[in-house]
């Protein structure tokens, strides 16, 4: 339990503290010229690289507008490397083609930040693919996410919004592509792959052939972590011996998970200027979080039920679906800290997960907002700052304000549509799949924990996240065509609603703070955004989750 | 139209940096400074035979080598994955059930728990250090070595993989099956 607990604080404290500098440095590289208008020499460069459209400050909509058209852009390059892969150079273990609502799917997946993967990687994917499609997708979805949090944070300051082409060259070769270097070099030393080769075959000490499928990992790895992306290099992700081999690159993954997500809230709070409130909502964030992470522990010390009446030592906690060289607290934590970020890759089976370790995962994809994905992460929450200072404004008789704009009927309901969407997809979704074939004949395992693994793919799918009770057969033409559709309306719509909501307020006029206005900096403000995050957040979901996870708790479990 | 011009030229130099450059630089470093662990950690024979990777379980079933945890992919490397069972599932006791017929573990002494379930990719190079000494006593007698030797090899081989953060110690398999060869050679 100490080595637990020094786990924790070792991983969680320890990227906090990282996060501080890291805020620092994303300020510094995303908004450089805070406030005035001469473009420094990296500006240049990249207005010359981008052209025309580049060099004047866009409005909301044309900000949402090129933002789409990029997405657009990088849709179709994805989705025509995937579809002609078997005749394209770097395939050496001669993958074939793909199907096409697999395609589709996958296309989608990795543009919308979510790397939920219906097909196994060594098996499926040749290099050309994994690196051109979806390794480029994992630096620039990335960067669209930081950009579009850029831009709301500016407009909340008072200033325009910027340009969308700027952002995300800004986020992707000043933010992103420095830190993947590091992190994929520090995964090298740790051992982790970097071959074009295509896969060795060993005679095994018994004689038997065995086919080890490598590549070109750890390139790969760094930026999956980094740009909460969570699409696997093999298909069991993170668990795989040589995407994460040793207990020192399963830290450094998990540090990786959570650094920008952390940094980005950091950066908030230096463009709007107000760094007590960053710091409120950091501290709220982390409690969030804190929470799942304590439970996750708890929870999964149980020994595995299946082995209760077996000869079989029971003193140590749930190891299916585990790996052992990363200690017993690192799976329940990577699960947490993976789910709360929107990353979605895995060191171990979530499916395997004790039911109620389970469940912490999908309370994460729920809330989505602590810390979020790379830049969304943070615009997440904003729609619940909305809602809450409205609620808390409804409650003491005054007009709700945010950082001195006037929150009325029109943004709160944008807010609203943004945080209901989420709950429809999942809801809705789930429920179809659960009375058809389209789910029931696609799953692993009976009762409650199938139900599960339905309610788990559409969260995965709506949070953008990417991970998955993967005995799920969900590389079907129903599961790829669903939840495909489902991961673009739920990128795209938390981030055009809360840039339209800037777009409405910054049209009004900005009121200057009073001791009338209600603080955005004390522990009244965290209580009510806490209590709104749960009861928006979480509520929605809770007679899902006693179908599923908690059922299976209360039959087995006890 | 301006948009998509600016887009593709965008994602160009995308493509360009973050794919082209930045693979080639950290190939290049993989290939210069960590030369076999990013060819994969493969163990070769002196003839140049490969046996396997390090970091890779292989399938061992013979009584005279330490056998590696379930995989549920029968230590396939080349799909892997878990048995994506819940913990609940009775197919995990029907799994667990031939694991143990196979070891023989009776309830006084009990099969420990890493080598009854199987790990997320099937390919867990580890087991305890406990599930090695609870393999001594087969390998010594199929070896027909006294059973001190296996355990002074398992001595040798057992590292904790997290220095005090992981206090229990594991063993690599293919590792301390190669060094027991060695051993009944000498």
């Amino acid at each position: 339990m100490i080595q637990a607990i020094l786990f924790v604080i070792m991983i969680i404290g320890g990227t906090a503290l990282l996060s501080w500098p890291l805020g620092r440095y994303l300020s510094w590289a995303m908004d450089p010229s805070a406030g005035q208008g001469r473009p420094n020499r990296v500006t240049a460069a990249f207005q010359t690289i981008g052209g025309t459209a580049t060099t004047q400050m866009q409005d909301w909509k044309r900000y949402v507008l090129s933002l789409l058209g990029f997405n657009v852009v990088m849709f179709v390059v994805c989705f025509a490397l995937l579809a002609f892969q078997h005749d394209l150079p770097l395939n050496p273990d001669g993958r074939q083609a793909l199907e096409g609502s697999l395609i589709f799917n996958t296309t989608s997946s990795f543009v919308a930040n979510t790397n939920l993967q219906h097909y196994s990687g060594e098996v499926a994917m040749s290099y050309l693919s994994q690196l051109a499609a979806l390794m480029w997708l994992q630096f620039v979805s990335a960067a669209v996410g930081l950009a579009a949090l850029a831009a709301l944070a500016r407009g909340l300051a008072g200033r325009q919004l910027g340009n969308f082409f700027i952002d995300v060259q800004r986020a992707t070769f000043l933010v992103l592509l420095p830190l993947a270097l590091v992190v994929a070099i520090l995964l090298l030393f740790t051992g982790v792959p970097m071959t074009f080769q295509g896969a060795a075959v060993a005679t095994t000490l018994e004689g038997v052939q065995q086919t080890i499928a490598r590549g070109p990992v750890a390139a790969f790895v760094a930026i999956k972590q980094l740009g909460t992306n969570g699409g696997g290099f093999f298909g069991p992700n993170s668990t795989h011996p040589l995407e994460n081999p040793t207990f020192w690159s399963n830290v450094l993954q998990t540090v990786s998970i959570l650094i920008i997500p952390m940094g980005c809230v950091w950066m908030f709070g230096r463009i709007i200027g107000r760094m007590k409130h960053a710091a409120v909502l950091f501290t709220v964030m982390l409690i969030l979080m804190g929470a799942r992470i304590t439970g996750a522990i708890g929870f999964e010390s149980e020994p595995t039920h299946a082995f209760a009446s077996l000869p079989v030592t029971q003193d140590v906690g749930n190891l299916e679906g585990k790996e052992l060289r990363f200690g017993s607290a690192a799976g329940p934590v990577w699960a947490v800290v993976t789910t709360s970020t929107s990353n979605g890759s895995v060191n171990a089976m979530h499916d395997s997960l004790n039911p109620l370790t389970g469940l912490m995962p999908m309370i994460g994809m729920w809330l989505n907002e602590d810390f979020g994905g790379v830049g969304v992460g943070m615009i997440n929450m904003f729609l619940y700052i909305v809602v809450g200072v409205f609620i808390a404004g409804m409650m003491i008789g005054r007009t709700p304000e945010y950082l001195g704009w006037r929150v009325e009927a029109k943004e709160v309901k944008f807010a609203m549509m943004g945080l209901l969407s989420h709950g429809f997809f999942i809801l809705v979704g789930t429920a179809i799949f659960a009375a058809t074939p389209w789910g029931t004949a696609t799953l692993n395992n009976i009762g409650p924990h199938g139900f599960s693994e339905i309610l788990y793919e559409f969260s995965s799918a709506a949070a953008n996240n990417g991970s998955g009770f993967e005995g799920l057969g969900d590389n079907t033409v129903a599961w790829n065509i669903a939840t495909g559709a489902v991961m673009l309306l739920a990128r795209f719509i938390p981030i055009i609603l809360p840039l339209a909501i800037v777009g409405s307020l910054s049209a009004k006029r900005r009121a200057t703070e009073s001791s009338g206005t209600l603080s955005v900096e004390d522990g009244t403000f965290a209580g009510m955004l806490t209590v709104t995050v749960v009861i928006v957040g979480a509520l929605t979901f809770f007679p899902a989750a006693t179908l599923g996870p908690i059922a299976e708790h209360v039959m087995f479990m006890k | 139209m301006e948009f998509f011009l600016s887009s593709i030229r965008i994602a160009c130099a995308t493509m360009l940096v973050c794919v082209g450059g930045y693979t080639s630089v950290v190939w290049a470093v993989g290939a210069a400074v960590t030369p076999q662990t990013a060819q994969g950690s493969l163990i070769t024979t002196l003839d140049g035979r490969v046996i396997g990777s390090r970091q890779v379980a292989q399938a061992f079933t013979q009584p005279h080598y330490f056998w590696p945890r379930p995989s549920a992919v029968d230590y396939n490397a080349a799909a892997a994955g878990g048995s994506n069972k819940s913990p609940t599932s009775t197919d995990l006791t029907d799994r667990a059930s031939k694991t143990i017929a196979a070891f023989g573990a009776t309830p006084e002494n009990p099969l420990p728990a890493d080598l009854a379930a199987a790990s997320g990719a099937g390919l867990d190079p580890h087991i305890t250090e406990r599930a090695a000494r609870y393999q001594a006593e087969r390998i010594a007698r199929a070896r027909n070595v006294p059973v001190s030797v296996v355990n002074t090899l398992i001595d040798r081989s057992a590292v904790s993989p997290g220095g005090v953060l992981t206090p229990d110690r594991l063993v690599n398999v293919l590792e301390i099956n190669l060094a027991l060869d060695n051993v009944a050679i000498r």
